[in-house]
């Protein structure tokens, strides 16, 4: 070979890691900081920033300013914000509840079965957002696969409307985010210590007193774990709301790209977008913790 | 001895209840897309009423330009994402996987950044950056951003797979006079091959599949396949969003397919030795 590496350790680890960390840095680190500083300046009203300082945009999400410059309490856009944690834990809860029978179930098959199964589990998320968000509008839509039935047997003479709300939303929130939920949980009922479940019996506990008393609390970690990574994908998820939602009913981050484009409120966006990292940030800290807690039973 | 007559009854019941409901989930996981897929084969203009079995919306759509050249574009940006990314990633992971050193918290911290921040996130954030530098939007803005993106999918098997490796072999290289570079290429490549394979895999369907960060940092002319779908959904439905949308469905689940498969024949043969 034409060079030799170099001998030092900490120089090739620094040459080996490099390219790496500088690409995340320079477009994803600083790229953060910078909306971050945009937040705290006036708006250009052709998209962008001007310079100077201003709290304009953090003020916005409270308030209003009336034609005296006087600020009114304006909830608008706190309510959309709740309405996204709202949908967001209704989505964990509806998931956790669908997903921990059949991750429980999954664990329970052959091994051959077992791979299988949770490769059907995988296979979705690997697949599209839109194009599962889209083939709801085929089931939940007017005349879809739901409604045509029910005309044919004259139950219903007009639409559900079961599209464009928050039913429809929080339908697409969990397809696109259950499997997040079975994985974690599965994991953590594989390492379960059987021969507890079958001593518990021998004591005569019932299947629900063996779920409620020994399953249920020796896979908290992975319920814990599940549960945050659909609530904070829940919270930042877009597709649902613009495509399911039909754009009106806005979740947090519809309206955050609302600023970037049409309203052109880069500061006020960011602003949205910084407390949104807020919420993200709070909710990894809890799954650090929880997995790190789960590692030290492990050991 | 009613109580060992009852036994058995009461552990068959909720099981048989919990295979019911793990039947019906993997009917609603499914049935979507099966209804997606199906319907793309109908005749019918309106899309939810079946006539008859046609593939004219597989014409219509991939003799449509503007389709044609969405694909290209979403090939382009994922081809050059992947092969940046994965090399990348490959000379991050031959650092990391070593012994603790000064640094090894915070590198392994930077890598999985992207998975944590929420795309939308992602996406404005990269646009004000762009916007701040005066860099102009385009396929080469769509690249860049997918490429940061994609490192921690292609980072994580080529991690698993260097974490699992026989380090006796490059030892035994080196013991046989072989220089650095050629204990790599001979010893470690061949090695994490498998690896490597499975984290561009990754890569490439998540660079494919990408829509928001697409949707916020491309300039006009630079749409790709998900933002070409998007702005079809946008008006409503029709048969040829079906057709596309099978398509693209079907690249991904090929793509995970086929890591499955790399990953599954892996883990044999390290259950072998």
């Amino acid at each position: 070979m034409a060079f030799n590496l170099p001998e030092n350790p900490n120089t090739r680890r620094w040459l080996g890691l490099m390219p790496a960390i500088l690409t995340i840095f320079f477009f994803m680190v600083i790229p953060i900081t910078i909306l971050g500083v945009f937040s705290f300046k006036p708006a250009d009203p052709y998209g962008g920033v001007e310079s100077g300082f201003s709290l304009e945009a953090w003020i916005q999400l409270f308030f209003e300013r009336d034609l005296d410059d006087s600020l009114i309490f304006e909830p608008v856009y706190l309510q959309i914000i709740l309405r996204s944690i709202i949908l967001g834990l209704l989505a964990t809860a509806a998931s956790l509840l669908m997903g921990f029978p059949v991750a429980w179930y999954i664990v329970q098959q052959p091994t051959r079965q077992r791979d299988l199964l949770l490769f059907l589990v995988t296979i979705p998320f690997w697949t599209n957002l839109l194009i599962r968000a889209y083939a709801w509008i085929l089931i939940l839509g007017k005349d879809g696969m739901i409604e045509k039935p029910l005309y044919g047997l004259g139950l219903i003479d007009e639409s559900l409307e079961l599209m464009y709300g928050n039913l429809a939303i929080g339908v697409g929130l969990i397809y696109s985010y259950i499997p997040l939920m079975i994985l974690p949980i599965y994991a953590s009922l594989e390492k379960l210590d059987t021969s507890l479940i079958e001593a518990a019996r021998d004591l005569y506990a019932n299947r629900w007193t063996v779920i409620r008393r020994i399953v249920i609390p020796l896979c908290l970690p992975g319920i814990v774990a599940g549960c945050i990574l659909v609530f904070v994908l829940s919270l930042g998820d877009f597709i649902s709301p613009s495509v399911l939602g039909g754009g009106k009913r806005m979740m947090l981050s519809n309206l955050i790209q609302f600023q970037f484009s049409s309203a052109r409120n880069w500061p006020f966006g960011g602003a949205l977008t910084m407390l949104l990292l807020l919420m993200v940030a709070i909710g990894s800290w809890f799954y650090m913790r929880v997995s790190a807690k789960d590692g030290a039973v492990e050991h | 001895m009613a109580k060992s007559m009852n036994t058995p009854k009461k552990t068959r019941n909720p099981i048989n209840w919990l295979k019911a409901w793990s039947h019906l989930f993997f009917l609603y996981l499914y049935a979507p897309i099966a209804v997606l897929i199906i319907y793309s084969f109908n005749d019918n203009r309106i899309a939810q009423v079946w006539t008859e079995f046609s593939t004219k919306w597989y014409v219509k759509a991939f003799t449509n330009e503007d389709i044609q050249r969405a694909i290209v574009n979403s090939l382009k940006v994922a081809f050059v994402a992947t092969i940046v990314s994965t090399l990348f990633a490959t000379m991050a992971a031959l650092v990391l996987f070593r012994p603790k050193f000064r640094g090894q918290v915070i590198s392994n911290a930077i890598i999985s950044l992207p998975l944590l921040v929420p795309e939308i996130a992602t996406a404005v954030a990269t646009l004000s950056f762009f916007a701040a530098i005066k860099f102009p939007l385009g396929l080469t803005s769509i690249i860049i951003a997918h490429i940061v993106f994609c490192i921690p999918f292609a980072f994580m098997p080529i991690r698993a797979r260097l974490a699992g490796m026989d380090q006796t072999l490059q030892e035994a290289g080196k013991d046989l006079y072989a220089n650095e570079w050629q204990v790599f290429y001979y010893v470690t490549l061949p090695m994490l091959k498998p690896g490597i394979i499975a984290g561009a895999i990754l890569a490439f369907i998540i660079s494919v599949d990408d829509f928001i960060i697409s949707l916020m940092v491309a300039g006009a002319g630079a749409t790709t396949l998900p933002l070409y779908i998007y702005s079809m959904i946008r008006l409503g439905v029709s048969p040829e969003i079906n057709a596309v949308s099978t398509v693209l469905f079907c690249i991904s689940v090929s793509a995970i397919a086929a890591y499955w498969l790399i990953s599954r024949q892996t883990e044999d043969k390290t259950h072998v030795h």
